[in-house]
């Protein structure tokens, strides 16, 4: 009974904060039953955690800005010229 | 690794291409200019390239180049005297969602939508962009590095010199504030 209450004590303002520390597989083992069993009987907090999910996937999702063809272009050159060309003993 | 050692141009350009953004967007975290971020994201491939012959594989080529140019980024950052702020770690979501003994006031609105949907409105994607660049900057580099280029977590506290713990409450309010600016256009 003890142990029962006690997980029963996790409230949804703590449960919440748990989300990441959940899905990294960093709660302790009865931490992690204690999120468990507050999620099978919280629809709120259930729905949050789906959220972070589908959060978590969108972000992943999000193509991220182009850069100048200048920078690429320089690096390339730099690339071929150090790399591609015949090496010489001389290091400039 | 062998191609580009043998001088392989379009591996170079490859890996060019699929890096260098993200090392400019994890050198800002350390600098105070977007320039300072694209000189630490340039020297790392000029270290790459010099030290090509030398790349011994054990680690993986992205998170070389990531723990380089954090390296690098640090370096410019001191120059300009430049510290990292601490960032105030308190809950990620808001108090005022919960009464006094913690049960929630204003729970989230359930979501229809799955991700692919999700994606499928340009406004959504929006959100979520403006959304992480308006993160403070640690929580930005973590959600960026973790959600958004897929590093682990044990590579993201190796390259920016963070606790495990330290990582994952970054990594859940910055979350935490892409959900809340998500419900603003989901529901």
């Amino acid at each position: 009974m003890k142990l029962l209450r006690r997980r029963r004590s996790l409230t949804c303002q703590r449960a919440v904060e748990l989300a990441t520390n959940y899905l990294d597989g960093a709660l302790t083992a009865p931490e992690r039953r204690a999120f468990e069993d507050h999620l099978k009987d919280c629809p709120h907090c259930a729905e949050y955690l789906r959220q972070i999910r589908i959060a978590i996937e969108a972000t992943g999702h999000v193509d991220s800005d182009e850069f100048p063809a200048a920078t690429r272009d320089t690096l390339i050159t730099l690339y071929r010229n150090t790399v591609c060309e015949p090496k010489t003993d001389d290091p400039s | 690794m062998d191609q580009l050692r043998a001088g392989d141009e379009q591996a170079f350009t490859e890996i060019v291409d699929r890096y260098h953004r993200q090392l400019i967007r994890l050198a800002i975290a350390f600098v105070s200019t977007p320039e300072a971020a694209e000189d630490a994201a340039q020297e790392t491939w000029i270290a790459l390239i010099n030290g090509i012959e030398r790349f011994e594989g054990r680690s993986s080529l992205r998170s070389w180049l990531f723990q380089v140019c954090a390296n690098r980024a640090r370096t410019i950052g001191t120059r300009e005297h430049r510290t990292v702020p601490v960032e105030q770690i308190g809950p990620a979501v808001d108090a005022a969602s919960f009464t006094t003994s913690g049960a929630w006031t204003s729970p989230p609105v359930p979501w229809p939508e799955t991700a692919a949907e999700l994606l499928r409105d340009s406004a959504a994607v929006e959100r979520i962009r403006d959304s992480i660049d308006r993160l403070p900057r640690m929580q930005r580099t973590v959600v960026t590095m973790r959600d958004v280029d897929g590093l682990s977590a044990d590579e993201i506290c190796r390259i920016l010199s963070i606790t495990p713990s330290n990582q994952r409450v970054l990594l859940h309010r910055g979350r935490e504030q892409v959900r809340r600016e998500l419900s603003k256009v989901v529901t």
